[in-house]
């Protein structure tokens, strides 16, 4: 009931409003989104200055397609955060320009995450899941020397993860800021491997179109993409493969979570936070009783938690599959 | 424009933006009213705001005094504004969904019980130390959405991206948030003619599940994404030839910003003064 809860308002968006933070790592995260931003200014400088109207109007693409979306279940629907989508089209630097300048306009057209937040959801959503989304989707589409599985597991496994990776950014800020480890990393991560997979769909299909009509505009795919092998897109075995690295990736992810948020960051909060943590764990794991571990507490328990909320969250997704599958196939039968 | 296609999408965020959007052309409205806060530099409001909000951060929770005492500044604003009180106070609720996130504070945080629920298996303990700081959150939240809904309603967006300028954002970024900003609306609209589109081909009888599978309907969108992305860079193609055709070499000229006079430095002093006072009374009192 909770955690269902909190799935529907994590599922609006990773936008932190202003309150929730605490000003130290409202403003850690400002520093680190400052220095992010400076180096893409500096690369893009002189270089590519002139190209300004192009990312601007990118921003507005990366905005209105995030209105797009598609209904997944039980009036839930898909849609886009675009974060590898900006990283693999018009390159790192610029889509990281292009997704700060997305966010900066929800946080003050619609007051959409707050102001002093800013930092941490830039940082979030822009910063990190672009040099994620480019640092494992262009050397996934080299490995494969340009066949079209390239493109569709580098797509898919880039989007997944800078969602997670987003999600996960999102949670710690929390938890640094006061709000409960054993609650913000399981709800959060939960709810985005969902997301995330409707991401890598979307975004491995937005890929393959641009590459079949117009690969010329794509300096990460130019050239080195068959066009018709494209038409097929996402064959059973592409996206077997696809799920075992996702939830490898995963499973590491969930493993360094907690090790990470361990990390001092020379924040006092942080020793603070971590008293309340460990005396928190026994009231909020009665409310996940699935994530109960008995004889264990601290990092390890979250670990193992966040691991076993995972792979349950493999077996329903791989479940629902089979089930859609056997529903269809069954459906083709009476019809035919 | 908007009603055309409110009833048909399932989903919470095609919806949330075009209530968004809505709001967003909403605002517009109050933006050419005549007021003391509007007639405000637009540098000196941003700085204002963004004080505010990181005072609203810097007080410690439980501190109702200093929250109330940010609040009476940010109101006596809001009623000298010309924007309806009202407006900014509903409109605030916007960050609400955040707000279950907070919930989990009342149980989580250690402190003397005040009630303890136990529905079915579970059983909730709601401490005073979590209620105190579940409060706190919410409010700080409420009131700092007000602080920039106050700005966005009495500042135009063009005033908003100097300030910007003029507190040191790249100059690449103002042009580039510029351009979006400009843009966002013709593309939003663009989005919803491929929505229509597609609603218009996949009829659905209410109630009934609609048909395909959800790689598919993904692979549908994403197909729509992909226009959409070509759609946009033909486009901004055509805006950078029309601009190199009236002389654009890739540098922005505008106006030097003006200085700002002493009445309005000294309210920026006075305000910053205040803020921090509130914030040192509430840590050290």
């Amino acid at each position: 009931m909770l955690v269902q809860a909190l799935g529907q308002a994590m599922l609006l968006g990773m936008h932190i409003p202003d309150g929730f933070l605490s000003a130290p790592v409202a403003l850690l995260w400002w520093v680190l989104t400052i220095a992010a931003l400076a180096v893409a200014v500096q690369r893009l400088r002189g270089f590519d200055e002139r190209r300004v109207p192009l990312m601007g109007v990118m921003a507005a693409f990366i905005f209105a397609a995030q209105m797009l979306n598609f209904p997944v279940l039980g009036g839930t629907s898909g849609h886009l955060l675009g974060g590898a989508l900006a990283a693999l089209l018009p390159g790192p630097w610029a889509g990281m320009l292009v997704m700060a300048c997305v966010i900066a306009l929800q946080a003050l057209l619609f007051q959409d995450g707050g102001l002093l937040a800013l930092g941490a959801n830039v940082f979030n959503m822009g910063v990190a899941t672009t040099l994620a989304g480019y640092g494992v989707g262009m050397p996934l589409i080299r490995a494969a020397g340009g066949r079209p599985w390239g493109l569709i597991v580098a797509g898919f496994v880039a989007a997944w993860l800078s969602v997670m990776l987003a999600a996960f950014l999102t949670s710690l800020q929390l938890v640094l800021s006061g709000l409960s480890a054993a609650v913000v990393f399981p709800a959060m991560l939960f709810v985005h491997a969902f997301i995330g997979v409707g991401e890598g769909l979307i975004t491995v299909a937005a890929l393959a179109l641009v590459a079949t009509t117009r690969p010329d505009l794509v300096p990460a795919l130019a050239g080195s993409l068959d066009a018709r092998a494209l038409g097929r897109a996402m064959s059973r075995g592409a996206m077997l493969t696809v799920t075992f690295i996702g939830l490898a990736i995963a499973v590491g992810l969930a493993l360094l979570s907690p090790l990470a948020s361990a990390d001092p960051d020379g924040l006092e909060r942080v020793a603070e936070d971590h008293g309340f943590i460990e005396r928190a764990l026994d009231p909020a794991y009665n409310l996940l009783p699935d994530y109960t571990i008995p004889g264990l507490n601290g990092p390890l328990s979250t670990v193992l938690s966040g691991v076993i909320g995972l792979l349950i969250v493999f077996a329903l997704a791989y479940g629902i599959m089979l089930l859609i599958r056997g529903r269809q196939e069954s459906g083709q039968e009476t019809t035919r | 424009m908007w009603h055309c296609f409110q009833r048909g999408l399932a989903g919470s965020s095609g919806e949330r933006y075009n209530t968004a959007m809505a709001l967003a052309s909403s605002l517009d409205p109050y933006v050419d009213r005549a007021s003391p806060v509007h007639a405000l530099d637009a540098r000196v409001k941003l700085a204002l705001t963004l004080a505010l909000v990181l005072a609203l951060a810097l007080v410690p929770a439980g501190r109702w005094l200093a929250l109330a005492t940010i609040a009476a500044l940010l109101w006596w604003a809001i009623l000298r504004s010309a924007v309806g009180p009202g407006l900014i106070l509903r409109r605030a609720f916007i960050a609400a969904p955040f707000a279950l996130a907070a919930m989990t504070l009342a149980f989580t945080r250690p402190g003397a019980p005040v009630v303890t629920l136990s529905p079915g298996p579970l059983t909730i303990t709601i401490t005073d130390a979590g209620l105190v700081a579940f409060v706190a959150v919410i409010l700080k939240t409420w009131l700092s959405v007000q602080a920039a809904l106050l700005l966005m309603a009495t500042s135009r967006f063009t005033e908003v991206l100097g300030a910007l300028r003029s507190l040191g954002l790249p100059s690449m970024l103002v042009a580039m948030l510029g351009f979006a900003y400009r843009y966002l609306f013709v593309l939003v609209d663009e989005a919803e003619r491929l929505l229509r589109a597609r609603e218009s081909r996949a009829a659905a009888l209410p109630g009934r599940r609609t048909g395909g599978t959800i790689a598919w309907r993904a692979e549908v969108l994403g197909g729509m994404v992909g226009t959409l992305f070509l759609r946009a860079y033909e486009r901004s193609e055509r805006i950078h030839a029309a601009m190199l055709s009236r002389g654009y070499t890739g540098e922005w000229r505008s106006l030097p910003a003006r200085p700002l006079t002493s009445g309005e430095q000294g309210l920026l002093i006075t305000g910053a003064a205040l803020l921090a006072a509130i914030v040192w009374l509430a840590h050290w009192r």
